[in-house]
């Protein structure tokens, strides 16, 4: 069978710096076509519905500030993760820290917003950002200190507390974040208006989080690329010897990657629930935390990629959405898409290493 | 043509890389029995040679014949079932599996790991390589793994057997006790191809060599007919530099620059080597070698220097004038301490950076790094300069440091190391693995820091590299430091004695001499 395969894998001197760049672009057209071919087995004519896919979150003002309003949380945790990665310390709970952030936010936001306060807007939204970037950081933190003190791993530490975090938020919104005049439903009351991130542009739901988000890209693209600090967490990643030799903390790079992490997973669920949600419910995110992995990666473990990675993303969760309306596709279908992304990225980085070659016959 | 066929037989072998011509029409013959050098530099081709042998790498062109038979070892396994057995240069060992887990993934997988063990001991004893087959390999150090690959290689009982650099980490009477093993294998019938550039030991070893440069052979000789010069001149083209050493007897006046005083530190881990009141001084002007066995401390003594290690009391290390034992690595290199490592790839350089970003290790002040931000400009203009003041061959500072050979990624740490201006320079192992050329200049460059009157420690395991560097010698043995020697009067024997820890009956009269300079 393999012996006939006319297409064999050659190493490469040096890794492809091209197909590096490459690889995302190709794993999406893959995805693409592979979405195409599902479609078609589903029964639907595969060009209208990638249409569906991926044109029509681009028509209008409207479906495009949609789309950028859905990478703000894909791309700050994203940037996060890049931190984490770049130090191969492998935070996939930043769904859990995104939960936690939204609910220290709505916490606060709940405590704040309350007639004759006298807050006024802006200082409860900092007081509320803090809150979230806080509840993030420290919910990170746990699993730092468990892998700092106990050498827990933290893969299974960060995943199994996105449960925890999950259960907590449930638990709030139960108990005491209640809105008393909720007719007994399990959320939060609905913040006032004066509490809410001002919109970026009028007659959208774009609020000034995304230009946060830029600008913590471009800030994370300095801090990874240029700063001494970004380096050791890089050399810690990928070299821990030669990170001791330098004299870089393994301790610091953990404790540092993991604050940042949380800390912009914590960012991006207090601007959900300041922005587009408007208070807390029991779920606050279809997943972003975990979308991220992916769009950290697909991003290249840089920031500024993961701001494409992001709108990709996004792109996928705004097209599943239309299939699900206009195509009558089950929700399913997003997870399907971006599973299908994340296996042909890494399946497209073989190529980085190796290029593929036609069997000379013997 | 002979009427037996030979055990093995290469043709016109060819083999290119992107950019590089590695092997270029090739030929080679080895009879039974027959132990062969194949000498070369780093970088002429041999490795690749051998891993087309080994089934690692597939030719371009040319043809093998394995006892008279064309063969097409596509895979290790076909050579390990043709009866060729290769231990690497490169251990390809697995770190979290113990010496007997390791040994069982090269063999049938249905090996009862009880009975391995009992013939892991065994054959360590047969042929003087002792191991501890539960040991886990991460624990192990160099010297200990390498037996471990000569270990696994010898248990399939091969027909042809290739050993890459095999003695660089042994002592003088363990080489002496791995030829008496080689030599037995060949009287047995097993051939053998011996891959090396220590002239001594080829000269001492083998029937027959093939000399290697630049992917071709450029000669074909009886090494026991050839002098160390003649078979040199085959190998790079000139002869060797013969180091000169400048002998000052007044430097016991010389300012003491780093004192490891009564230096003693637990185990770091169940296999660590605790290491038991280290006393050792070197002053300014001089060479101070600390000769042993590698695994007898070398590793956790080093951790300890570096700053790797800070569990040492502060006064236990003191590094001009200053007490560092606690210290992390750069308050140390603020001190004055410039530091090679033993592992080029991974502690002493990052494997997948480039060289310019592989000077930030240990070049983490203005003006390399301004307020925190990295200047990559100035960065790679030292790295520049270091590679063409060393001679390194790179495509340039932006070139990755595993694309270097051995040699020229250890003069650039060395470069590197000492473009720090080091009031006191340590180096771990400065030439292993490393090629002749590649040596003698670092070895150069090691009695020019000298000169200028750097204070300079060598941890070595080759002693002739130790005899021709040192003004002193040490030995270190079982986590314990011997006194030390001066040179003039040290021998191999005695050294090699104290490497099995016994200088106590013998040292007497040598530390009367030293407590007579002090």
């Amino acid at each position: 069978m393999l012996k006939a395969f006319p297409l064999k894998l050659e190493l490469r001197g040096a890794p492809s710096q091209t197909m590096t760049y490459l690889s995302p672009l190709l794993a999406i057209v893959l995805t693409m076509i592979l979405g195409a071919l599902l479609f078609l087995l589903l029964g639907k004519d595969p060009v209208a519905a990638l249409k569906v896919f991926l044109i029509d979150p681009f028509s209008g003002k409207r479906a495009i500030s949609e789309l950028l309003l859905k990478s703000v949380p894909l791309i700050l945790c994203a940037l996060g993760l890049t931190v984490c990665f770049r130090a191969s310390i492998w935070n996939i709970g930043a769904e859990g820290q995104f939960t936690v952030g939204a609910l220290c936010a709505g916490a606060m936001l709940v405590w704040l917003d309350v007639p004759g306060h006298g807050i006024s807007g802006t200082v409860g939204l900092i007081l509320m950002i803090c809150a979230g970037v806080l509840g993030g950081a420290f919910w990170a933190s746990i699993t730092a200190l468990l892998r700092d003190r106990f050498n827990a791993n933290e893969i299974l530490v960060s995943l199994m507390l996105t449960y925890v975090a999950q259960l907590l938020l449930m638990y709030a919104v139960n108990g005491p974040l209640k809105d008393p005049n909720g007719m007994n439903f399990p959320q939060s009351k609905v913040f006032s208006d004066e509490f809410m991130l001002p919109m970026l542009i009028a007659g959208t739901r774009l609020h000034v989080g995304f230009v946060v988000t830029i600008v913590a890209a471009l800030i994370m693209t300095v801090f990874v690329t240029r700063s001494l600090r970004g380096f050791s967490l890089t050399v810690g990643g990928v070299a821990p010897h030669a990170a001791r030799y330098a004299g870089f903390s393994s301790r610091n790079a953990l404790w540092m990657s993991l604050l940042i992490s949380g800390g912009f997973a914590g960012l991006a669920g207090a601007f959900e629930i300041a922005g587009p949600i408007g208070q807390l419910l029991p779920s606050v995110s279809p997943g972003y935390g975990f979308a991220a992995i992916i769009v950290a990666f697909i991003g290249r473990l840089h920031p500024i990629g993961a701001v494409f990675g992001g709108l990709i993303m996004s792109l996928l969760y705004l097209g599943g959405e239309l299939a699900q309306s206009r195509l009558g596709l089950p929700s399913a279908i997003t997870g399907v898409f971006q599973g299908m992304l994340l296996f042909l990225l890494l399946a497209c980085d073989t190529l980085i290493d190796y290029r593929l070659r036609w069997k000379q016959q013997a | 043509m002979t009427a037996t066929p030979a055990r093995l037989e290469i043709a016109h072998i060819r083999k290119a890389y992107p950019g590089v011509l590695a092997n270029d029409d090739i030929n080679l013959r080895v009879t039974p029995g027959e132990i062969h050098a194949v000498l070369g530099e780093n970088g002429a081709g041999k490795s690749t040679l051998m891993k087309i042998i080994f089934g690692t790498v597939k030719p371009d062109a040319g043809e093998i014949r394995w006892n008279g038979e064309v063969v097409h070892i596509s895979n290790p396994h076909v050579a390990r079932k043709l009866g060729i057995a290769m231990v690497f240069q490169h251990f390809s060992l697995f770190d979290t599996l113990t010496v007997a887990e390791n040994i069982a993934l090269g063999l049938q997988a249905d090996t009862d790991l009880q009975e391995l063990t009992a013939r892991i001991r065994q054959t360590g004893e047969k042929y003087g390589l002792e191991l501890e087959p539960n040991r886990h390999v991460h624990t192990l150090s160099v010297g200990e793994r390498q037996r471990v690959e000569i270990v696994r290689a010898l248990l399939t009982n091969p027909q042809l057997l290739i050993l890459d650099e095999p003695t660089s980490v042994l002592t003088p009477q363990a080489v002496e006790k791995l030829f008496i093993t080689l030599r037995k294998l060949a009287a047995e019938g097993c051939s053998i191809l011996y891959i090396s550039h220590k002239l001594d030991e080829i000269r001492a070893l083998c029937h027959s060599a093939t000399v290697m440069r630049g992917g071709r052979v450029t000669g074909n000789c009886d090494p026991r007919n050839e002098t160390s010069a003649g078979l040199s001149r085959m190998m790079i083209g000139d002869e060797l530099v013969r180091l000169r050493r400048e002998r000052n007897h007044e430097i016991h006046r010389n300012e003491l620059k780093l004192h490891i005083n009564r230096l003693c530190l637990p185990k770091a881990h169940l296999f660590a080597t605790e290491l038991k009141d280290i006393e050792c001084e070197v002053r300014a002007g001089e060479i101070v070698g600390i000769a042993g066995v590698s695994g007898n401390g070398q590793q956790e003594l080093l951790a300890a220097l570096s700053g790797e290690d800070q569990r040492a009391a502060p006064n236990m290390i003191v590094l001009g004038g200053a007490a560092v034992g606690h210290l992390a690595p750069n308050p140390r290199r603020a001190r004055g301490l410039g530091l090679v490592p033993e592992e080029r790839l991974g502690r002493g350089a990052v494997p997948s950076l480039s060289l310019a970003a592989n000077m930030l290790l240990s070049h983490q002040k203005d003006p390399y790094v301004k307020r925190g931000m990295i200047d990559f400009a100035y960065t790679r203009r030292v790295a520049a300069s270091i590679i063409e003041r060393f001679k390194v061959k790179a495509s340039g500072p932006d070139a990755l440091a595993k694309s270097l050979s051995g040699g020229n990624l250890q003069k650039f740490i060395v470069g590197r190391e000492m473009e720090r201006k080091p009031s006191v320079f340590i180096v771990a192992q400065p030439t292993w693995g490393v090629d002749v050329g590649a040596a003698a200049q670092i070895h150069a460059e090691i009695l020019a820091l000298k000169q200028e009157g750097c204070a300079v420690l060598v941890i070595s395991e080759e002693l002739d590299e130790l005899f021709a560097l040192c003004d002193r010698l040490h030995v270190i043995a079982k986590g314990q430091l011997s006194p030390s020697i001066q040179i003039e009067q040290a021998t191999r024997e005695q050294v090699g004695l104290w490497m099995s820890g016994l200088w106590h009956d013998t040292a007497a009269g040598t530390v009367a001499t030293e407590a007579g300079h002090a």
